[in-house]
């Protein structure tokens, strides 16, 4: 967005028009300067915005009659009043196109639609509001790493007030929701510096925030998951979930604290989810069991090849090939892992079992490697032993030459 | 059977004249003093180079020098070819060693001034012949086609383009083109198998008739000692005494490759990818090292040049006098002068090792 803003930004730099706002709050004190200060770092500035395009009054007139109501001056808005402050320009489409022809204008209706901005309307003011999640004067873009709506920031933005229990007392709601996204897999890649994992917005939404419903948890995850939901759809697990009123991922792999998946959650032993729900003997139970076992199956053989074929490329033996086919049965093991979520027994076997296949041809080759390193070093004895009698040979013959040479001198 | 043997030779005699062979094998001798043992060296480079000869050959009947072919092609030398990865490695292994022994050879010869009159001709001979062998350690390096080798020779031919006037035209013409590509890899299969093989078998048939024709140098100090009679004029027949202990050494060293080449054989990597970035951490083979690391400490500007430059600039003037001892070293004896180049020489031993050790660090 700032690149296609620069060219009013560029003009602003050639000429910079007469702002009489600026002028007067800069040479302020105290809060009444702040504004003035922590606008050039504004985007609105940056597009070639003053204060009176938002708060109205006449920015040429140098007294204090720049601010009266007969210049249109509006002044600071009331925190209720924000939204539409912003709205008169963020909800104009055609306004907002000679900006950037991608921003959208539905912000507001949005917003409107969101816990935080139906409590505004019933008049609380502690819930946010466009300024306490965009800051104010000092706007940032939000490709702007800087800004507190960049994807990295945006949880600790959100944990402002929500990890604040006395802010959040009277609303009765949890306030570690932040403290378990922080120890996510989610918030791990952000961190990586991957701004496509998800963070709070991504499922809430951002102006329409709202915790999605436990119908609709599973279609949160499943707009980036989309494979896992569909396979979940088709599962047994569907319409049990629906009838128990389950939240479909969400009850074995939690809300907030989504943690990297190990293959120890199916089964029944004590890290199992399964036996949160399934007791030994039924279908699920048994099934749990199945998938657990082949998935250590190919676990244990994937682990039994790797090591053979470290062994032989230590010994300088080329498996290159072999590595490859240990690459297919990971991948193999990777797509069952994905198809536990059908919790059909027989379709992660299938896959499984080829995993299984191609993991033993390469553990052969990884065998057959270390054949090969054995009989080399057997060929290196037989031919070192050769060379040593044949350095004897030629010694003695050296010797034997040269005590007649010197007998006959 | 005596008599069959003797009929061989009297048959071959009176066509090739095989008896003057036999004569000359009779009469030559090689001094012996406490310094003997660096004549071998020589013996052992030439033992190394029919190695990589016969070695080279037999790849040749699997190699294709093509970039989609020449890492598999090496490849299934390596996993599929009876006995391919003992070749393989046996050639990578003698080919550092042929270099080492290379370097030991020149290193002996220079300090003990072998190169003095009559036989500038015989260490300008040698000295073109190292340059050779170090051409064929980096043409053949590209020849896997793998990651290290191609960023190597990258690295390798961007040095020889920052040579100002010719550099430009240099890079293209080693590269066949402004980049390493197939283009190279076919340039360098071509050096490596045709124009260097022609090249040093005539060099070498000059450094070896060179030679036998002037025989074995005796270093300075023992001759001195003989002519005043501090020590015997002691000679050993070349054939067979030398040329049997030559053997030894050559059976030693085949062991020694065996087991390199048992134990360690030659690393393959992965396939050279045009697109990849260059892997960290990459350096030439063991016997640039010590250009590179010098040029890695030089800066950008050395006074009105370019860093590189000044420093391939440094690196060609120190070979041309190193190349031109024998005539500037011209009255070998123990003055001031033969002092200097002794002193030059343990110097340039001592930078070589230095500068290499500290690359490897």
């Amino acid at each position: 967005m700032i690149g296609l803003l620069f060219p009013f930004a560029s003009a602003w730099a050639v000429a910079p028009p007469k702002d009489s706002c600026l002028a007067c709050h800069s040479s302020l004190e105290g809060k009444q300067s702040e504004p003035a200060m922590r606008f050039e770092s504004d985007v609105h500035y940056q597009a070639g915005l003053n204060c009176a395009d938002c708060h109205g009054g006449d920015p040429n007139d140098d007294t204090m009659n720049a601010m009266s109501r007969a210049k249109g001056f509006r002044g600071a808005p009331k925190k209720t009043q924000v939204p539409e402050f912003c709205a008169r320009c963020h909800s104009d489409i055609t306004y907002m196109r000679h900006f950037n022809p991608k921003m959208r204008a539905d912000q507001l209706s949005q917003y409107l639609t969101s816990v935080h901005g139906k409590r505004l309307k019933q008049g609380d003011t502690k819930v946010a509001a466009c300024v306490d999640c965009h800051g104010v004067h000092n706007i940032r873009a939000v490709s702007d790493t800087r800004a507190p709506v960049y994807p990295s920031h945006v949880a600790n933005t959100c944990a402002r007030c929500h990890a604040d229990a006395a802010y959040m007392k009277e609303y009765k709601i949890p306030t570690d929701q932040a403290a378990h996204y922080l120890k996510s897999v989610h918030a791990e890649l952000l961190a990586q510096g991957d701004t496509s994992a998800p963070t709070c917005t991504t499922c809430h939404g951002n102006h329409g925030a709202t915790p999605p419903g436990v119908s609709s948890a599973s279609n949160v995850c499943g707009t980036c998951h989309v494979f896992f939901a569909q396979l979940f759809e088709k599962s047994p697990h569907q319409a049990a979930f629906a009838k128990l009123g389950l939240p479909g991922c969400v009850q074995c792999h939690s809300n907030h604290e989504i943690v990297r998946p190990s293959d120890a959650w199916v089964g029944t032993e004590s890290k199992s989810v399964c036996v949160t729900c399934h007791a030994e003997g039924d279908n699920g139970y048994i099934a749990a069991q199945g998938i657990a076992a082949d998935l250590g199956k190919l676990n244990s053989s994937l682990q039994r090849t790797e090591e053979t074929l470290n062994t032989a490329e230590r010994s300088g033996m080329e498996v290159s090939s072999a590595r490859v086919e240990l690459g297919s049965a990971h991948e193999e093991l990777i797509k069952a892992r994905v198809n536990v979520h059908t919790f059909d027994e027989a379709e992660v076997r299938k896959l499984t079992g080829q995993g299984v296949d191609t993991s033993q041809k390469a553990y052969q080759a990884g065998l057959a490697a270390l054949r090969e390193r054995d009989f080399r070093r057997k060929g290196l004895g037989v031919a070192l032993l050769a060379i040593v009698l044949a350095i004897s040979g030629l010694y003695l013959k050296i010797r034997e030459i040269e005590s007649r040479d010197r007998k006959e001198a | 059977m005596a008599s069959l043997s003797r009929q061989v030779l009297e048959w071959l005699d009176e066509r090739f004249g095989a008896g003057s062979v036999e004569e000359f094998l009779r009469h030559k001798t090689v001094p012996v003093h406490r310094h003997t043992i660096w004549y071998y060296f020589g013996g052992m480079t030439l033992f190394l180079f029919v190695i990589q000869v016969l070695t080279g050959i037999l790849l040749l009947l699997y190699y294709r020098p093509t970039p989609n072919d020449a890492f598999e092609s090496v490849q299934y030398i390596m996993t599929q070819v009876r006995f391919g990865w003992l070749i393989r490695s046996v050639h990578s292994w003698s080919a550092n060693l042929m270099i080492f022994t290379a370097f030991v050879h020149m290193f002996s010869v220079y300090f003990l001034k072998a190169y003095r009159k009559p036989r500038e001709l015989t260490w300008i001979s040698g000295m073109l012949l190292l340059f050779f062998v170090l051409g064929f350690g980096f043409s053949g390096y590209l020849l896997p086609w793998n990651t290290l080798s191609f960023f190597a020779t990258k690295v390798g031919t961007e040095m020889a383009g920052s040579i100002p006037v010719v550099g430009k035209w240099l890079l293209i013409y080693l590269r066949g083109g402004e980049e390493v590509t197939g283009a190279t890899l076919t340039r360098f299969f071509g050096f490596h198998v045709a124009v260097l093989p022609g090249a040093v078998t005539l060099l070498l048939a000059m450094h070896l008739f060179l030679v036998q024709r002037l025989g074995m140098s005796v270093p300075p100090r023992a001759e001195q000692a003989i002519r005043e009679g501090r020590q015997p004029a002691r000679v050993m027949p070349f054939f067979p005494n030398f040329f049997l202990r030559d053997m030894m050494g050559w059976y030693a060293a085949l062991g020694v490759l065996g087991a390199l080449a048992a134990l360690f054989p030659w690393e393959l990597g992965s396939k050279a990818d045009l697109f990849a970035p260059a892997p960290a951490g990459i350096r030439p083979e063991w016997y640039f090292l010590f250009m590179f690391q010098t040029l890695k400490y030089l800066p950008a500007k050395v006074l009105f040049l370019e860093g590189e430059f000044a420093g391939l600039l440094a690196f060609g003037a120190a070979a041309a006098v190193w190349v031109a001892v024998p005539f500037l070293d011209c009255k070998v004896g123990f003055g001031r002068v033969t002092r200097f180049f002794t002193g030059l020489g343990i110097f340039a031993l001592g930078y070589v090792a230095v500068m290499s050790a500290l690359a490897l660090r």
